[in-house]
């Protein structure tokens, strides 16, 4: 290409996953997967003082088809873990997860034989967030994090492209 | 203000006192023990009796107790009788509430279902069996309430661990 010979080997490419990131971090669209009290928090982080539409992420999908992150907010038993693990197999890749709040990160008070102690038990979680539940900044502080992880992460490997993130 | 929540209860165990009396005469010895805990009245009966002993409670004239509260189940776990299931009843028209108990030994945790006098009552015994184990000859449809259908346990005994047998409930794979 007369570009490449202009600006040089390669970069073309490099850039391609700068611009593609940048367009994903700004576009993700969250699955809310509310499953207690954080998710009253997730709502509130979607209401006009919040406004979680400063991020480009106002369009909650409540189809995990139309999604790219998955918000884990709330206590997942261990039988909810089945139906998570399916809606989070049904989304298109690339994908990315947020444990929302103490339970989904690790069990939070629930110390108990019917609470997954922790999503990442059979979930790739790309953020941990603390709080119980945790205040729609502290959500944003971690989908900021997140968003840092999607602009950085390659466009071919954006699985292993980043280690797991503890936002507190 | 006083005066009249006193005369309240006063009334209020006139008419329960009537409905034990009742109680015991008529089912005699199958009313093992009666007791009363903050004012509450909690008669222990044998498991036998247990469905007369709805019913009755059902259908009287003086004091009718026509709606189940809650059952629910007790592991008592150094007690010779290790399994309780309790029972509260609410009778609308005189706002009074009876508590029955019913004890069966560990080798043989069952008691007669009541979902034939009260059939909303068939949730609570199949979170009771879900829970202790605890079976209910004449119940339809007896079958885990919360747990998974091949759970093997029963998580709210007192020998099974707080965080539960590992293994016992699968989780998806990581991928």
């Amino acid at each position: 290409m007369g570009l490449e010979s202009a600006l040089g080997e390669g970069y073309l490419t490099t850039q391609l996953d700068a611009l593609i990131g940048w367009a994903r971090k700004n576009s993700l669209w969250p699955m809310p997967m509310g499953l207690s009290c954080c998710a009253i928090e997730l709502m509130s982080a979607g209401d006009p003082r919040h406004d979680i539409s400063r991020f480009g992420m106002e369009v909650m999908r409540f189809s995990p088809r139309q999604s790219d992150v998955m918000i884990v907010a709330g206590t997942v038993t261990y039988k909810m873990a089945h139906v998570v693990r399916k809606i989070y197999d049904q989304m298109a890749e690339p994908r990315w997860v947020v444990a929302m709040g103490a339970c989904a990160s690790s069990g939070g008070m629930f110390r108990s034989y019917s609470v997954v102690q922790g999503i990442d038990q059979f979930l790739p979680v790309d953020v941990f967030t603390a709080g119980c539940p945790p205040r729609p900044e502290n959500l944003f502080n971690a989908l900021i994090k997140l968003q840092e992880i999607v602009q950085h992460s390659s466009v071919l490997d954006y699985r292993n492209s980043n280690e797991p993130i503890i936002v507190s | 203000m006083n005066g009249d929540a006193q005369l309240r209860t006063k009334y209020m165990n006139n008419v329960l006192q009537q409905t034990v009396d009742s109680l015991r005469e008529r089912f005699g010895d199958a009313v093992e023990e009666v007791r009363e805990f903050r004012d509450d009245v909690i008669v222990v009966v044998g498991r036998a009796a247990i469905v007369d002993v709805a019913t009755w409670l059902r259908d009287n004239e003086a004091c009718p107790f026509p709606l189940c509260e809650d059952v629910f189940g007790i592991d008592a776990w150094t007690r010779k009788q290790r399994f309780e299931v309790n029972y509260h009843f609410f009778s609308l028209t005189c706002k009074q509430r009876i508590h029955l108990k019913v004890r069966v030994e560990e080798n043989d945790p069952s008691v007669p279902s009541i979902t034939g006098v009260f059939p909303g009552a068939g949730w609570y015994e199949r979170e009771t069996f879900d829970m202790y184990g605890i079976t209910f000859p004449g119940h339809r449809d007896l079958r885990r309430a919360y747990m998974p259908e091949d759970f093997e346990y029963y998580p709210l005994r007192k020998d099974y661990p707080l965080m539960g047998i590992p293994g016992a409930l699968p989780l998806p794979n990581r991928g």
